[in-house]
């Protein structure tokens, strides 16, 4: 952001700039009066060198590298999983480090000021004693926790991670929107958009001597080690999340994962004997700090707010004792409310001795009456909004409300006036960003973020910018339609690389402990190895009948390849007639139920367990590797099928399932020979066994057990579907028989893909996982030797026997009692094994003493 | 006058509770006119963790977590107070509530920034244009305010019923002022949402009410169970208590606990607990007078 340094050059007439005309009553960042800054110079060069074309391909590139890492934003209010794709325009703002530091000044200014608003609020009062905050905007703010007064934090630091929301106005001059005090999000955004961006314009990026951001992190992470009250060299730092359901739930993970804390909800923590303790499945580690990203209210529900069940009891109290280090501190958010910015400068008058650098938007405070006659009469002109809350609540532009409306809102504001600021509307300066119509000036935005070091600030060099589709002016938070862009600070020599794997302060601890995983990860990591051995195993018998569908077939064959569609959906539920004689055309509803199988969204169809395979990577991002992440992200049907005409086309189809058996494929690889043996893998892998076992006894019970059918074209598919073809063949040649095929898939402990291989895994593993206590797992191993013993005593000439009702009772029994020890040690090692995932409740919300 | 004070509370659990967190505020605190002479919380079993500290106004508070499997928690609080009566002060003499309301709205001094703390809505208490005429049909232009004050008191003892069953322990005054019955937490929580509303400065006490009756009155409502009533800013008379519930400006048989901006900020027992399916709850409240005929010399 450059006050109106030297203007060299006209813009290039033709080329992508051509059709780049800002608005007049704006400060352009690009240009001056129609002449190219001198700062962007280079860059507009590179880019002119691309062309539209170029810039159109790294424009796509950044897209899909955006997808591939899964980056997405959940919208307030969207359903679980609704997260949107993060929208990355390509080209970044520009700022001279010249100007940066100028702005880094006020920066580390205002988080200093507001440190000391917020340790006098919660201390002394002085600014309330001196009239310097009139009391009744603390008093009505129900951000100012009073059970947070008188707690003192380490380093009497309040605010360790601050945002501001900048812009700037037609003069040049930069103006903060809005502070964020409480659990800021967006720097890990920035984070991956510089990722891509510097590999979108990878040249550029060195070209420009561009500052580099991971500096800021090692800060952030140092200043919180020091601050930690154990003074342990290497203390254990938590990012506790609101969790997947909250906005910023990617950036949550991706930040832990990148500062190398453990992603914790409020659930995974645990007051005991006054301490913050993580429950994992070794038990309970000591937790020094906690960098929390959730609302001051939903901190700790017994002594905040009751009917929140979000937070960890008792964290006030061993804050109070400080036990525990929060950051930002708890009842920061008090020095959010947009009324606050009317009485910062005479705040740091009275706090710092110094004159505001970096003003704050004009506002005017309604609850005092010299400003609220101003804002009476001056409606037209101005941004009406609630004095204190307002991070849901959309702003009121007073020019656009009709004549009633304007009536209502003035006697709102007349009837409670203190409830209400206005702001002066700031016409955001414009900057260049791309679209499919060439380059064009959008209104942006900036967030810049500090983070608390050695009794000052240290200021993130870049930010997160933000840019309307329209020329509108910009929400305030990332809304429908907005999209980021990276933020480069142009420093005029060569950059040093930082990397936050660096060592950088004392050797770290070895660290090797097994069990250092929460219980709610270890579930979730169960229930994907779950997830991906169904959609595998959902595959694999889709393809075997898309495969029967594509050769010519003989109609001799056609009841075998109905009983094997219908097998694809649960008992009943097939969307195919009972038998094909009922059907006028059977081959076009077998065509059309695969199709509907591999594209709807039916209850076993593809599309639903894909569905829950990425729902349930996401709760468990963090713990996967980027590759993994990716291959996750690319499990999706939309994206390798777009293609809506060809639905039909069973050739397709039979590539798209080709296509996701590799990936999944490329993910159990990962997960082998990549994942540490450590109880996370044993959790997923159990998964895994278990719902490998389960498909497999259900596709013994739907193709074996009818016994009215053709048996060896099913024999010959469910060795297809098991992988295991080549292993009779060699085994047995051609000649297919039930109780060799029988052998081969359920009871032969070497084959893995065989139903007693999986016992024998699940068998070890529950011999080896970390046990509650000694009975529970006597109880485990109890189950599967029992299964194992029912599967290794099987008569396997007595599977093949038919019962008067044409069924192969023996084995449908076999079948059924081996899918109920299964379930039974499911049940066991959801409900027993991750006992600490335990809710708690509200002792006065079920009953409170009540004075009468 | 002294007296003795045992307050049980005792819940029991169908299933085991493997941890629960609480804070409690059963411990009288000194004011002007009420001294506690010895207090004691005992918990069962025993906590594994427990402490005190005053909170932010100045109500004694004790956390306590209870860390080993229980199906029965037993909080016993016993204490002993001396009471004196409050200074006599003439309704007639009092200022007008409007110099109140004015005082503050811009605190000139500590006290009055204090005081003014109690004048924005709280989680019980939100200003409405009810409560607000309500409350200004006893508060006309230049009235005193301690004649308003008890004008108000007693409407809201004569307009509503007092009912045990009418209400829960998280209802709101509208709801009140729908069903026009409660008890005594609703009344205060009325007549302090009037208060308020008004631009006054009303605080929620949380106490006990004398149960023996002296000889020759009348048994007073509340009798055997937690009180509350409200107490509110003055100016230069100070604060002043008041019972809606029994239309009285309370004396020497009301026993202060707790104060705070409503119900939430000075709950009795509050809590957080893992686990307990199905739960049961016993309280028993006595207040004993130590007379001096009674003790033995």
């Amino acid at each position: 952001m450059m006050q109106s340094t030297g203007t060299v050059e006209v813009l290039p007439p033709s080329g992508l700039f051509s059709g780049y005309v800002p608005p007049a009553e704006a400060f352009d960042e690009l240009t001056a009066g129609g002449r190219l800054r001198e700062s962007w110079r280079q860059f507009v060069q590179g880019l002119e060198e691309l062309g539209p074309q170029g810039l159109a391909q790294r424009s796509e590139q950044a897209r899909r590298l955006l997808r591939e890492n899964g980056v997405t934003y959940n919208f307030y209010g969207a359903p679980q999983g609704a997260g949107r794709p993060w929208e990355l325009d390509p080209i970044p703002l520009l700022i001279t480090l010249r100007e940066w530091q100028k702005l880094t000044r006020g920066l580390i200014q205002r988080a200093t000021l507001l440190n000391r608003v917020l340790a006098d609020l919660y201390g002394p009062r002085e600014l309330l004693k001196q009239g310097t905050l009139p009391p009744e905007l603390l008093f009505n703010h129900p951000g100012y926790l009073l059970p947070c007064h008188g707690i003192r934090p380490p380093g009497d630091v309040y605010l360790h991670l601050y945002a501001a929301h900048l812009a700037r106005k037609p003069d040049g001059s930069v103006v903060v929107m809005a502070d964020r005090t409480q659990g800021p999000s967006g720097a890990g955004y920035a984070v991956e958009n510089r990722l891509v961006i510097s590999r979108t314009l990878p040249s550029d990026f060195h070209r420009l001597h561009v500052e580099r951001l991971a500096s800021f992190f090692i800060t952030l992470r140092d200043s919180l080690a020091v601050l930690a009250p154990s003074g342990r060299d290497n203390p254990r730092v938590v990012l506790l999340s609101p969790g997947p359901k909250s906005t910023a739930y990617f950036e949550d993970a991706y930040l832990a994962r990148y500062l190398g804390y453990t992603l914790v909800e409020g659930g995974d923590l645990t007051v005991r004997g006054g301490k913050v303790f993580l429950k994992t499945l070794g038990g309970l580690l000591p937790v020094d700090v906690i960098l929390r990203r959730t609302h001051d209210h939903d901190c700790d529900p017994l002594e905040l707010r009751s009917d929140s069940l979000f937070g960890v009891p008792g964290l006030v109290q061993a804050a109070r004792t400080g036990q525990v280090l929060v950051a930002n501190s708890l009842g920061s958010g008090v020095a959010e409310a947009p009324a606050l910015a009317a009485f910062l400068p005479a705040a740091c008058r009275q706090l710092l001795g110094e004159e505001l650098v970096l003003p704050s938007v004009p506002t005017w405070w309604c609850g005092q009456p010299e400003p609220c006659r101003f804002v009476l009469s001056n409606l037209d002109h101005l941004i009406i909004r609630p004095a204190i809350m307002h991070r849901w609540e959309r702003p009121i532009h007073g020019w656009q409300l009709t004549a009633s409306q304007r009536e209502d809102l003035l006697s709102r504001i007349r009837s409670s006036p203190a409830d209400f600021v206005a702001q002066e509307p700031i016409h955001h300066s414009t900057m260049p960003a791309w679209s499919e119509n060439g380059v064009a000036p959008l209104r942006v935005g900036l967030r810049a973020f500090a983070a608390a070091t050695n009794g000052t600030y240290s200021v993130m060099p870049g930010g997160l910018a933000r840019v309307a589709p329209t020329s509108e002016s910009l929400a305030e938070s990332v809304s429908s339609g907005q999209a980021s862009k990276d933020v480069w600070i142009l420093s005029d020599t060569p950059v040093d690389a930082v990397t936050l794997l660096r060592p950088h302060r004392a050797a770290l601890e070895l660290r090797r402990s097994p069990f250092d995983l929460p219980s709610r990860v270890a579930d979730n990591l169960y229930w994907l190895g779950r997830h991906v051995e169904r959609a595998e195993g959902i595959i694999r018998h889709l393809r075997s009948a898309v495969v029967r569908l594509t050769n010519d077939l003989e109609p001799s064959g056609l009841t075998e390849l109905w009983l094997l569609v219908q097998a694809l959906s649960e008992e009943g539920e097939s969307q195919l007639p009972d038998h094909h004689s009922d059907s006028p055309d059977p081959f076009e509803d077998l065509r059309r139920e695969v199709s509907a199988l591999t594209f709807d969204d039916r209850p076993l169809g593809l599309q639903s367990s894909l569905q829950s395979l990425r729902e349930t990577a996401t709760l468990v991002r963090d713990r996967l590797s980027l590759d993994s992440w990716r291959i996750v992200n690319q499990l999706d049907v939309e994206l390798l099928f777009p293609w809506l005409n060809r639905r039909d086309r069973l050739g397709d189809i039979l590539l798209l399932l080709n296509q996701m058996l590799s990936l999944l494929a490329a993910f159990s690889g990962l997960a082998t020979e990549n994942m540490t043996r450590g109880p996370g893998w044993q959790f997923l892998d159990v998964g895994r066994r278990i719902e490998r076992a389960l498909y497999s006894l259900r596709l013994v019970k739907r193709l074996l057990v009818p016994a009215e059918v053709e048996l060896s074209p099913l024999l010959e598919v469910i060795l297809e579907i098991f992988d295991s073809s080549m292993t009779y063949r060699y085994r047995y040649l051609t000649s297919l028989q039930l109780p060799p095929v029988l052998d081969l898939i359920l009871i032969d402990e070497t084959n893995p893909r065989a139903v007693g291989f999986q016992l024998n895994a699940l068998a070890e593993h529950l011999g080896s996982l970390p046990h509650a206590d000694v009975v529970q797992a006597a109880k485990d191993q109890q189950i599967m030797y029992a299964a194992l013993g029912a599967l290794r005593l099987t008569d396997l000439e007595a599977l093949g026997e038919v019962d008067e009702g044409r069924t192969r009772g023996h084995l449908e029994r076999l079948a059924d009692k081996l899918a109920g020890f299964l379930r039974e040690l499911s049940d066991v090692i959801t409900h027993k094994h991750l006992t600490h995932t335990a809710a708690s409740r509200q002792l006065s919300a079920t009953f409170a003493v009540r004075a009468s | 006058m002294k007296y003795h004070v045992f307050h049980g509370t005792t819940y029991g659990y169908s299933q085991p509770v493997s941890l629960c967190q609480n804070q409690v505020h059963l411990t009288p605190r000194i004011t002007g006119r009420q001294n506690c002479l010895r207090s004691s919380v005992d918990v069962m079993p025993l906590p594994s963790c427990q402490n005190g500290w005053l909170d932010y106004f100045g109500n004694q508070v004790h956390f306590f977590s209870v860390e080993i499997p229980h199906e029965k928690l037993s909080i016993v609080a016993r204490s002993e107070v001396e009471v004196f009566a409050p200074l006599e002060v003439t309704p007639a003499q009092t200022p007008p509530w409007e110099t109140i309301r004015e005082q503050l709205h811009l605190p000139q001094d500590e006290i009055v920034l204090a005081a003014a703390q109690f004048c924005p809505p709280s989680t019980f208490i939100h200003s409405s244009a009810e409560a607000h005429d309500y409350g200004l049909a006893s508060f006309p232009p230049g009235r005193p305010i301690l004649e308003s004050l008890l004008d108000l008191t007693s409407r809201i003892f004569h307009d509503f019923q007092y009912d045990q069953n009418a209400t829960g322990v998280f209802t709101k005054p509208a709801e009140v002022f729908q069903s026009r019955r409660g008890v005594c937490q609703d009344f205060a929580h009325l007549q302090m949402s009037c208060l308020r509303s008004l631009g006054l400065a009303a605080r929620y006490v949380s106490g006990y009410l004398v149960t023996e009756p002296p000889p020759g009155t009348p048994k007073l409502v509340g009798a055997d169970a937690s009180h509350a009533w409200l107490s509110v800013y003055c100016g230069s008379a100070g604060w002043i208590d008041l019972d809606p519930t029994n239309n009285l400006v309370p004396g020497i048989r009301h026993i202060t606990l707790a104060w705070g901006r409503d119900y939430a900020d000075v709950c009795p027992i509050q809590g957080v607990l893992i686990g307990g399916g199905q739960s049961t709850l016993s309280v028993a409240v006595d207040v004993v007078p130590d007379l001096p005929s009674e003790r033995p010399e």
